[in-house]
């Protein structure tokens, strides 16, 4: 066959269809949008009749594989790195459960191009005691699911796959297998399997520790982890996933000296790693993101032969690795362009000219004039760069808009003012409020409503048309939801509104509601 | 063959289309390419990039070491500056003279010719300008410019934007590719 371009993301979608995948539940997060978005879009997969669906959460999203894999069928959820953290506890218990057909794809962010921290999600793929993927190229990235599936439903155990930012979006040619069917339904062949009460779960434990050896055992013998051998034992490297790419790019044609064990799967492969560390004077880790395979093979005390790598920082530990930080982590001459002329100013992202979030901010600043003591709450979206406005005085993580206002007007700090997205506000806003309202906290609740989940490049929010309704079940008084176009024209009006609701002793929902720009334009060139 | 090209722009300008119709042109070459860009927030008219790395041999890492590009394309003055640590001793730099403000501090255009017309090798025009005239984007113009530096046959360009707009109707492929021969032309 011969090769397509893609990207990391959408070389991972198209082995997904390609390997008999039947589902693929997800939610939005750069660096892992494209790879969800590509089986939706894909034809080959609609008339496969593959279900591709944008979920309310991570957690939902995983849930609903869960329920996939309960039918004997092969699924994928995929989620940005702090999205795993949101889908933590189906991620624990699927593991428990021995769960079949089941890939879970998380792409990490080190540097955070697109993120709030550059957690490494190896660490939850050792705790929950799984195997884990991480390809080092976009061929492997397709080979490795159909890797992944075969492993899952051989060994009884869901696939962490993780990948970073410049595999999830660097292109490359990939070639393609031809295509498995999907699995029947078949359902579990143990009734007892995917019951969590403690007396199944104890042996279902039991099982998990069992597997540990089988799981080794495949990553030492599957051909994924390799040891090559080299001339100069004074060094040997261990590589993660695409930290071999930045290794070989330093030897003219990839011919690197040193003896290295290039790692694209774990469990770690004890007989390689003890082979290295055997045969060379010290040992070097490159990983792109946190030190984690430095941390288990350093110890707690750091005895033996000297381990190099991010944690005693011969690499930077903060931000991603590249060809130049490995070239001085090994004593090699590093070239450099010229410096980047004084003239050169910063240019941030901002928020687009004629986005509703300007006019809701504009209000929110005005009115905030006559509270200097006030605050307000972010949360993930286009509108975090509110920022930049002076608008916004937090963010923190999905959903902290509505609960630290809450938490803040309690300790009295008034007025306390929530601002959160509607796709955000599905995500995980929804119990916020309902701590709100049980509690009857003093706080004012905007939710701007653009009609989509833009940040992530326009994906439908899940409580889109529904907010009005999800508002008043949870019980705000419908008399304090209120509505505004945020528009120019609508200012005075807009400010109005707010100083009632931050009057108001209770909680108040402002729904300012207006479709997001560029979403807008994109649906007046669809409709031409 | 190698070349290692880091596009820059400011988003929303349509870089990361000047990259992909070069990379189908060396993939249908039988060239090896790996083309690593930005998303997501960074799209919000900010800076933005993408490295293009193609070669006869095996690619190593999706990003250009600092010092190795052989090409900065950019589609914004200022911009094409911001990644000059990315230049090899000998590459070049083609970019767009005409800037694109949406910040209240942008430089004296003065300052940034100066640093521009300190480098050994660059070409800089107003795309925009022959885009304008053609209907056209001033990103395809930059690529017609590029393209004897590319070591890619012309016709192969032409091909991957046939390839790549064809979907689009044969209007928008001859507006592309018009403006590709402008690019071409004017430098």
């Amino acid at each position: 066959m011969s090769k397509v371009l893609l990207l990391g993301d959408e070389a991972i979608a198209q082995a997904f269809i390609d390997a008999g995948g039947s589902a693929i539940n997800s939610y939005p997060g750069t660096p892992s949008t494209q790879i969800t978005e590509y089986v939706i879009k894909s034809k080959e997969a609609r008339e496969k009749g593959v279900v591709a669906n944008w979920c309310a959460n991570e957690k939902t999203a995983l849930e609903a594989s869960l329920g996939v894999a309960y039918a004997g069928k092969r699924a994928m959820t995929c989620m940005k790195h702090v999205g795993l953290n949101v889908c933590g506890d189906p991620v624990m218990n699927a593991a428990i459960i021995g769960t079949k057909g089941v890939i879970i794809v998380v792409a990490d962010d080190p540097s955070m191009f697109y993120s709030q921290d550059e957690q490494d999600s190896r660490f939850y793929g050792h705790w929950a005691m799984i195997p884990m993927l991480e390809p080092s190229n976009q061929q492997e990235a397709y080979d490795m699911v159909f890797f992944g599936y075969e492993l899952s439903e051989k060994l009884g155990t869901p696939v962490l796959y993780r990948i970073p930012t410049r595999l999830a979006h660097s292109r490359a040619g990939v070639e393609r297998r031809p295509a498995l069917p999907q699995n029947k339904l078949n359902y579990p062949s143990d009734p007892k399997s995917f019951v969590l009460l403690p007396v199944n779960a104890k042996r279902l434990y039991r099982d998990l520790i069992d597997k540990q050896p089988a799981f080794t055992k495949s990553s030492e013998e599957s051909g994924f982890n390799r040891y090559f051998e080299g001339t100069d034992k004074s060094k040997g490297i261990i590589t993660t996933g695409i930290a071999y790419n930045y290794l070989l790019e330093n030897f003219p044609g990839g011919k690197c000296p040193y003896p290295v064990v290039k790692i694209t799967q774990y469990p770690l492969p004890f007989n390689m790693l003890n082979k290295l560390y055997d045969e060379c004077a010290e040992i070097v880790v490159l990983e792109d993101g946190q030190p984690f395979v430095e941390e288990h093979i350093k110890g707690f005390l750091g005895k033996g032969k000297p381990v190099h790598g991010r944690l005693d920082e011969t690499i930077r530990r903060d931000g991603e690795l590249n060809a130049e930080k490995v070239a001085k982590a090994l004593g090699m001459k590093v070239e450099q362009g010229p410096a980047v002329p004084e003239v050169v100013t910063n240019r941030p992202p901002a928020l687009c000219q004629g986005c509703p979030h300007i006019d809701s901010y504009e209000a929110v600043i005005e009115v905030l004039k006559k509270y200097p003591e006030g605050r307000v709450f972010g949360d993930i979206g286009c509108y975090t760069l509110g920022f930049n406005m002076g608008a916004i005085n937090t963010t923190v993580c999905m959903g902290a808009s509505i609960t630290m206002a809450k938490g803040a007007s309690e300790m009295g700090i008034f007025p306390s003012i929530g601002v959160i997205g509607d796709g955000t506000f599905g995500h995980s806003g929804m119990t916020g409020l309902l701590d709100c309202v049980n509690e009857k906290a003093n706080v004012v609740i905007m939710i701007l409503d653009n009609d989509i989940t833009a940040m992530t490049g326009g994906q439908p929010s899940s409580a889109n048309m529904k907010l009005f309704n999800i508002c008043k079940g949870l019980g705000v008084d419908p008399d304090h939801i209120r509505h505004i176009v945020p528009l120019k024209k609508n200012h005075d009006e807009f400010v109005k509104i707010l100083e009632e609701e931050i009057a108001y002793n209770g909680v108040s929902v402002i729904i300012p509601q207006r479709v997001c720009i560029v979403e807008n334009k994109k649906r007046i060139a669809a409709n031409k | 063959m190698k070349k290692d090209i880091i596009l820059c722009g400011v988003g929303g300008d349509g870089i990361v289309s000047v990259a992909k119709i070069i990379s189908d042109a060396a993939l249908a070459l039988g060239l090896y390419v790996k083309q690593s860009e930005i998303h997501g927030m960074s799209q919000r008219g900010g800076s933005v990039f993408s490295h293009l790395r193609i070669s006869s041999d095996p690619i190593f890492s999706d990003v250009i070491p600092e010092g190795k590009a052989d090409i900065i394309l950019s589609s914004e003055p200022m911009e094409a500056l911001r990644y000059l640590p990315f230049l090899a001793a000998d590459g070049t730099v083609i970019t767009n003279s005409d800037p694109f403000v949406n910040i209240n501090n942008y430089p004296d255009m003065a300052l940034i010719n100066a640093e521009l017309a300190k480098l050994p090798n660059c070409v800089a025009f107003n795309a925009n300008q022959i885009a304008k005239e053609l209907n056209a984007r001033g990103n395809m113009v930059l690529l017609g410019a590029a393209a004897r530096f590319l070591d890619i046959e012309f016709d192969e360009l032409e091909k991957a934007i046939r390839n790549i707009f064809g979907r689009k109707g044969e209007a928008v492929v001859d507006t592309n590719i018009a403006a590709i021969r402008a690019g071409r032309d004017a430098r």
